[in-house]
């Protein structure tokens, strides 16, 4: 092979890289050149030409005081915060109980929490509606957290996985030294499942914050907007206002995005460990 | 006092209650539905009434004979094909983040970025994008002296508008796929590599008699999920076209959701949702045999 072969082949490779990060980039620069043009600029201006002034904050202004995003971003920190909460708890107790223990019932609680994984909830949307309304949960936070812990299972699973991979002498030699079976799974079991916990982290808040599904069709109330239904309203109402509704769909990217640049690392593993389970 | 108790009887008093409430959830939340679908799906309840009617397979009669249902999968069809070239590409650029490049991390993290991103948000985005007079695409075209390509309608045409769609599906999970592949391609051994150097394989041979062999599971996993995500797809036709124009862009989830809340129809709805409840099973089952059968090899 000569070396002037492999030039070659970096120059192509570079240059598909770079199409690549353009294609990427060409949409969300769209959206923050035109986030920071006036009204009149932006009638007047080319859609991809840069703004006058990137300290023009007043489209950000006017999305925080009629569309309501603070009050979107407060409710789905509620929302993530709590579900995610609970499907720590419960993923770590159901692991604990099914990983560590025999018991006649096992194989079907297994196989159940197995089937409920190739169940896809949005298929079960029409029948769960009426279920959510029967409880009273209808137009209510708990509508969302409920079906955040309750029809997804993928923390059991990820959990299931991982307590395998803890080495049952400790659970042993913690029994020798008199602890309860309950302080093995608070101080060893749980501290020892942090990993999957991170991973659980992440992709639970990248799907919740992105879920437009489950609060549009249980929270239709006004103060209960999430982010993505805040924003379907905005756009709804200012729906000629480009500049407006790009200034909206760059404040809500910022929070995930920010999050990305801090936690690239780890958002790598959990989703290559979330997806190859 | 619980520790005073014998491991026996602290055993049975974990696995009940670390349990119940989990299965509670899950009773309620997945197979009480699931169940209640099944139900719903033999009558032509309105939704409301505290009647429910039983009308057997009628529903059922209503998606396999209606064309007007099944025709909608040909929508969800344009979210496969560019599925397909969303693995594509993501094997591509994994194979070549995979080598050793300068700032190949750099690249990797820019092309991934599209997945954390709001998926509404960017839904707008692109409708901003696709925007036929002020779009920023059509102006990027004609910038380029592509003038007859820069008049398109990327969300007003009929064909046409389901890939436009899909493609903002391709920008937004293509990096998902590419940092999996890389993961796969990371856990090749060094030695096979070596041992075709050795050999005196080119790059070309490496690529098709070791590096595509190794990934093979990982792509059918992926191109399975392609299907299921296919046949799922909901939120983006729904945010920026509404299923238009005339119901050209609406995919099969949302025609369900209509039938159901709009029409007040939550029989045939539920018999339309179990149908594709059975897809998705019979895809899950296909990949599970597919899938043991490698490796099995």
């Amino acid at each position: 092979m000569k070396p002037s072969r492999f030039r070659v082949q970096d120059l192509i490779k570079y240059i598909t890289l770079l199409i690549g990060v353009f294609v990427v980039f060409f949409p969300p620069y769209v959206v923050i050149v035109n986030a920071f043009k006036s009204k009149d600029e932006f009638n007047a201006s080319s859609s991809i030409s840069l703004p006058h002034s990137f300290f023009n904050f007043e489209n950000f202004n006017i999305v925080f005081e009629r569309g309501g995003l603070l009050s979107g971003f407060g409710n789905i920190l509620v929302i993530i915060v709590v579900s995610l909460a609970l499907n720590i708890l419960f993923g770590t107790m159901v692991a604990y109980a099914l990983g560590r223990f025999s018991f006649k019932l096992k194989p079907v609680v297994f196989g159940a929490y197995l089937i409920a994984t190739i169940i896809p909830s949005i298929t079960t949307q029409v029948a769960t509606f009426g279920i959510i309304k029967g409880m009273g949960l209808y137009n209510t936070l708990a509508a969302p957290i409920v079906l955040y812990i309750g029809a997804d299972v993928i923390q059991i699973i990820l959990y299931l996985q991982f307590i395998r991979n803890i080495p049952y002498d400790l659970d042993e030699s913690a029994m020798v030294e008199g602890a309860s079976l309950f302080k093995i799974y608070r101080s060893i079991i749980f501290p020892l499942l942090t990993p999957a916990t991170a991973t659980l982290v992440i992709l639970k808040t990248i799907s919740i914050y992105n879920d437009m599904y489950i609060p549009y069709l249980y929270m239709p109330k006004q103060s209960l907007g999430v982010v993505t239904t805040v924003l379907m309203r905005f756009q709804g109402v200012n729906t000629a206002d480009w500049n407006l509704i790009c200034a909206a769909i760059l404040l809500i990217l910022l929070p995930t995005v920010i999050l990305y640049i801090f936690l690239q690392r780890y958002i790598f593993e959990g989703v290559t460990s979330g997806a190859v389970k | 006092m619980f520790s005073s108790l014998s491991y026996n009887k602290q055993k049975t008093i974990v696995i009940v209650s670390f349990l119940l409430i989990p299965l509670i959830l899950l009773a309620t939340f997945t197979y009480y539905p699931a169940v209640k679908l099944i139900y719903y799906s033999f009558t032509n309840w309105d939704g409301y009434s505290p009647e429910k009617p039983w009308v057997g397979l009628d529903n059922y009669k209503e998606v396999f004979s209606n064309p007007d249902i099944f025709k909608v999968f040909e929508h969800n069809f344009a979210y496969f094909v560019m599925g397909i070239i969303q693995n594509i590409i993501a094997i591509y650029f994994a194979v070549v983040l995979n080598s050793k490049l300068r700032g190949r991390n750099l690249f990797r993290i820019l092309l991934f970025l599209p997945y954390i991103m709001n998926g509404v948000a960017v839904a707008f985005m692109f409708g901003y994008v696709f925007d036929t007079t002020n779009g920023s695409l059509n102006l990027f075209l004609n910038s380029l002296g592509l003038t007859s390509l820069g008049e398109t309608s990327w969300l007003g045409t009929d064909g046409l508008v389901n890939y436009s769609l899909a493609s903002t599906g391709l920008w937004r999970f293509m990096g998902y796929n590419m940092v999996i592949y890389i993961a796969s391609l990371q856990a090749i051994p060094r030695d096979l590599y070596e041992a075709a150097k050795i050999d005196g394989a080119n790059s070309w041979q490496t690529l098709w008699k070791i590096t595509l062999p190794n990934m093979k599971p990982v792509i059918q996993l992926n191109l399975f999920l392609t299907v299921t995500g296919a046949l799922e797809v909901f939120d983006l036709p729904f945010v920026l076209t509404k299923g238009g124009p005339a119901g050209a862009s609406e995919t099969y989830v949302q025609r369900v959701v209509d039938t159901a809340f709009a029409y007040n129809n939550y029989g045939l709805a539920s018999a339309m949702s179990v149908v594709l409840l059975g897809f998705v099973v019979i895809v899950l089952a296909v990949q599970q045999f597919v899938l043991s059968r490698g490796g099995n090899k």
